[in-house]
């Protein structure tokens, strides 16, 4: 019902938005490309709790009790593992996608944080390089900027089927982000919008992506990890078959996961929620008894130390966070609410990370707009943000008794619904229920 | 010159030693028995023969090396390159001298599909026919085909060109035949002589990007 | 995904050496296909009735109670059994024989029949497999074989390849189908059988079906083209030969080879390395749609 006219009732068909999307598609003839994850409601981890210390489980005190959160990535055949402070890392966004400022940022925040950045699909830069302690290198359909020289300054190597946003989908760049540098880095010629491959161009199908792991080891020396990215759909099939074709770190990338750009349809309506991901992932590891030899990095809507926790509990080794690390940096910030205004959005709506005129000057290309970003407070924020996603994991897991994150379990957890219940493999709170694997 | 025995050391020992070369050093590798990743990141300005057939990724991502192959090679060869020179005797599986920067690739025989496919500044000659998806996405550099090309040539091609003397079954999205004027000619000459292919630049036209895909136009929408 | 290698022998003295030929072809495939192997043998004839080849999921299967029923019903001239499987040859029609096994014998799966042909499948590694069924020791006219990384399905001995799909007739395939789903039902209701979920039985159980309906195999594979969507690379075996193609995208490895002694495919060049005057061999590809074949005049 609308506040003014209380006699109009709006159709959950054909509500506003939808509406409008229709008009803006008969007027140009072009799908809406957007930038962000999958905005409607999905279950989440939010519909989770964790079950604290009580009667028969004691909790940790803090500061002298401690609560590790160092992990270990790619030991299953690499020289030269990853060795983090805190199982949260960054996500791997292209510098074209975000300004230098923004990379540098990451860069800066990470290393602070004793954690990782991940380059995107533009290649790597050399003030990523110098700004990140430990950078994953991500190889991906375009190959745009791929060369030997970066991989071997890479500290890990991600092949990149897929994201979250768009499982079977290709990068995209529009023109006006599309600069004179970013055209260099990728040979384009500049302003045009950048078509991209969605299937790598020398291989195809799990077996022959062990050859060409096989590959990437040769010309690095077996001393990088080899992560293997895909976005949520097949979820087991695609974790075995990562293990069988030899990735030392598998990265699963829920439906909730952002890009800077791609079509509406395909945010919202391909790959599956996070939640079930992570649960489908961690069997295929322990079915193959691989579960912590060959680790798992899950992202997706990861927002808060409860998060974390939880997808830890289900079994992640560790996660990444892309779209909370803009955030962190001042994305959707109520500072801009104006600018954000003029340009027909609004803070924390604001979406349109493809048009490159980004008031926080992070998703742009614009120098004006990018200098509004100051790379070394923006490093410190970020920093801040995941210490802060590290101390709320923590108290999580002391609270249920666990001196080391890892230790955290599906059994520390119950579901608020029938459908968290079901996709993480979790009884509904109150019961033993577990839809679909005991009693119905 | 330095014989590599593969019957007697591994693929890691073979690239650990060529990767270590140093300007000038020669190679000689045999027993190869369509194994992968042969010779693979090298470089240094060594000289390499590889004697026998080769399996995937021969030459990947190769600076600078002057690599020579005795008989036939597996797809992705030479992929990524950046510098350097490939040369194949025989004939080379798909994918070849994908996404590669630079460096020059000469095929002897015949090229598989999705010859050139993302090139990114490479130069490729072909002696005989190569198959199709050739040069797709192909975004620099220059694909000189001696022989026929087959399907979807140069689809969705950027700013390569594409040389064919022979006949083009059919031509990919956005692709055209484009004059060619002295620079093209000369360009096409140089590398004819660098790769010692015996051809007249007369015989040859010249292909390329239309542009209409450059910025979306609702217009060009069939082409999707 | 997997590995795919296929041998002729055109050269009769070398039929003693099938198995010892086309065992290093498998095992080179094993990489890519670590999960199970499988293989079609073409060899001992019998031209007068039929062969079928038997496999038990139980290792302790009673073989001998069964070859006695066997023999009081029928004209058992030859039963053997190796690992799982048993081949029985006899002079009666298949259909007879089918029809019994089905009534009575419903925890025996038939992996092939015909006159020539012989399959059998393994779960687990290729190299235990190569030795359990002493493949090299097989001698024969032609071979298939099949290593398999399961992507879809499950990993069973039913689910390996090669699948029959008619008298004397076999499949293997790498790559993966899109629409095998509603084929299979689509199949199911024209009267095909399955036994698995597996995309490659899909594959089989179109062309058995086509073949049925009266196409030839060239027929049939062209039918095909236009009805299976996916990636594959396919070698067919008949009694007389075997035959290849690939899918319009041709994504999916193949290489082929050739001397005057035999003919051979497989995913990688690698298995065909393994064969006598390989280095001398003609060696292509084949090209996306085109169907090869090789016969025995």
């Amino acid at each position: 019902m609308s506040k003014d006219n209380p006699t109009l009732i709006e159709s959950s068909t054909f509500p506003r938005h939808v509406i409008a999307e229709i008009q803006r598609a008969a007027k140009t003839g072009i799908y809406d490309i957007r930038g962000f994850g999958a905005k409607r409601d999905i279950p989440t981890f939010d519909d989770l709790v964790f079950l604290g210390a009580s009667t028969s489980r004691y909790p940790l005190e803090g500061y002298r009790e401690k609560c590790t959160t160092e992990v270990v990535l790619g030991n299953r055949f690499a020289k030269n593992p990853i060795h983090l402070k805190t199982p949260v890392t960054i996500a791997g966004m292209s510098f074209g996608s975000l300004s230098a400022q923004a990379k540098e940022s990451l860069g800066r925040g990470a290393t602070l944080a004793g954690t990782s950045t991940t380059t995107g699909d533009g290649g790597m830069t050399p003030e990523e390089r110098g700004h990140s302690k430990t950078l994953v290198y991500q190889y991906l359909p375009s190959r745009y900027g791929m060369n030997p020289d970066d991989l071997r300054r890479a500290d890990a190597i991600e092949i990149v089927l897929g994201q979250g946003a768009k499982p079977g989908g290709g990068g995209m760049l529009l023109g006006q982000k599309i600069s004179p540098r970013v055209a260099e880095m990728r040979n384009l010629p500049e302003g045009i919008d950048q078509r991209s491959a969605c299937r790598h161009p020398d291989w195809t199908g799990p077996d022959d992506l062990e050859i060409k792991i096989q590959e990437l080891r040769e010309i690095t020396n077996w001393e990088k990890p080899i992560y293997v990215k895909v976005g949520a759909t097949r979820v087991f099939y695609d974790v075995t078959l990562a293990v069988k074709a030899g990735a030392d770190v598998v990265v699963v990338d829920g439906m909730q996961g952002g890009t800077a750009a791609t079509q509406d349809v395909f945010i919202e309506h391909v790959g599956i929620p996070t939640l079930p991901a992570v649960r489908m992932a961690v069997e295929a590891l322990q079915e193959m008894d691989m579960h912590r030899k060959v680790q798992l990095i899950v992202s997706g809507g990861i927002r808060s130390g409860a998060d974390v926790a939880k997808a830890l509990a289900l079994g992640a080794d560790a996660v990444s966070i892309g779209t909370a690390a803009l955030i962190a940096l001042g994305d959707q910030s109520p500072e801009f609410d104006d600018e954000y205004k003029a340009i027909g959005s609004a803070a924390g709506f604001w979406d349109d990370y493809q048009a490159g005129n980004d008031p926080a000057g992070i998703t742009t290309q614009d120098p004006e707009l990018a200098k509004r970003l100051d790379p070394i407070l923006g490093g410190r924020r970020l920093a801040n943000y995941i210490n802060v996603l590290t101390l709320e994991l923590q108290t999580l897991a002391r609270a249920c008794g666990k001196s080391h994150v890892h230790n955290l379990e599906p059994e520390d957890m119950v579901a608020l619904t029938m459908e968290a219940a079901a996709m993480a493999g979790v009884p509904l709170a109150g019961t033993s229920w577990i839809p679909g694997k005991n009693g119905m | 010159m330095t014989a590599i025995n593969l019957n007697e050391s591994s693929v890691r020992e073979l690239n650990e030693k060529l990767q270590s070369g140093s300007s000038g050093d020669q190679f000689s590798v045999n027993n190869t028995v369509g194994k992968h990743a042969l010779s693979v990141g090298l470089t240094s300005e060594i000289n390499v023969e590889i004697n026998g057939h080769v399996g995937y990724y021969c030459a990947g991502m190769n600076q600078q090396a002057n690599i020579v192959i005795n008989g036939n090679a597996g797809p992705g060869l030479a992929e990524n390159m950046m510098s350097g020179e490939v040369r194949v005797t025989g004939n080379a599986s798909q994918y070849a001298a994908a996404t590669a920067h630079g460096g020059l690739l000469v095929i002897e025989g015949d090229a598989s599909s999705r010859c050139g496919i993302s090139m990114k500044g490479v130069n490729i000659v072909v002696g005989g026919n190569i198959g199709h998806m050739s040069a797709f996405m192909a975004q620099s550099g220059c694909l000189v085909v001696c022989g026929d090309a087959g399907d979807a040539l140069g689809d969705s091609v950027y700013e390569a060109k594409i040389y064919v003397r022979g006949e083009v079954k059919s031509l990919g999205t956005d692709c055209i035949e484009k004059e060619m004027r002295d620079e093209h000619k000369k360009e096409l000459k140089e590398l004819l002589k660098q790769s010692n292919m015996n051809h007249k630049v007369e015989d040859f036209r010249r292909y390329g990007s239309a542009r209409k895909l450059y910025n979306f136009d609702i217009d060009q929408v069939d082409e999707y | 995904m997997c590995g795919i290698v296929g041998l002729f022998i055109k050269n009769p003295a070398l039929e003693s050496e099938l198995g010892a030929l086309v065992a290093p072809m498998l095992s080179e495939m094993t990489e890519r296909g670590p999960d199970s192997a499988g293989m079609a043998v073409y060899r001992d004839p019998n031209d007068k009735g039929c062969k079928v080849t038997v496999l038990s999921q139980k290792l302790d299967f009673d073989w001998a109670s069964f070859e006695k029923a066997v023999n009081s019903h029928f004209s058992l001239n030859k039963f053997t059994v190796t690992q799982n499987h048993a081949v029985l040859s006899l002079d009666n029609s298949l259909s007879e024989v089918e029809h019994w096994l089905a009534s009575n014998w419903t925890d025996l799966s038939v992996t092939s029949a015909g006159t020539n042909i012989e399959i059998f499948k393994g779960k687990g590694n290729p190299a235990d497999f190569i030795k359990q069924f002493d493949i090299k020791n097989m001698t024969g006219t032609h071979a298939l074989g099949h290593t398999r990384m399961a992507t879809e399905s499950a990993i069973t001995t039913e689910h390996s390849h090669p699948f029959s799909t008619g008298q004397d007739l076999c499949l293997v395939h790498n790559g993966s189908l899109s629409n095998h789903n509603r084929l299979r039902e689509t199949l199911k209701r024209a009267g095909v059988q399955f036994k698995t979920d597996n995309d490659s039985e899909v594959a089989a159980g179109y062309l058995s079906w086509r073949l049925s309906e009266g196409d030839d195999l060239d027929e049939a594979l062209n039918h095909a083209i236009e009805d299976l969507d996916g990636f594959y690379t396919f070698a067919i075996g008949t009694k007389d030969g075997f035959a290849v193609m690939r899918d319009p995208i041709g994504c999916k490895p193949a290489i082929m080879a050739e001397t005057d002694d035999w003919a051979a495919m497989s995913s990688e060049y690698r298995a065909i390395a393994t064969l006598p005057g390989a280095e001398n061999a003609r060696i292509w590809e084949p090209e996306p749609t085109q169907i090869y074949s090789w016969k025995r005049s």
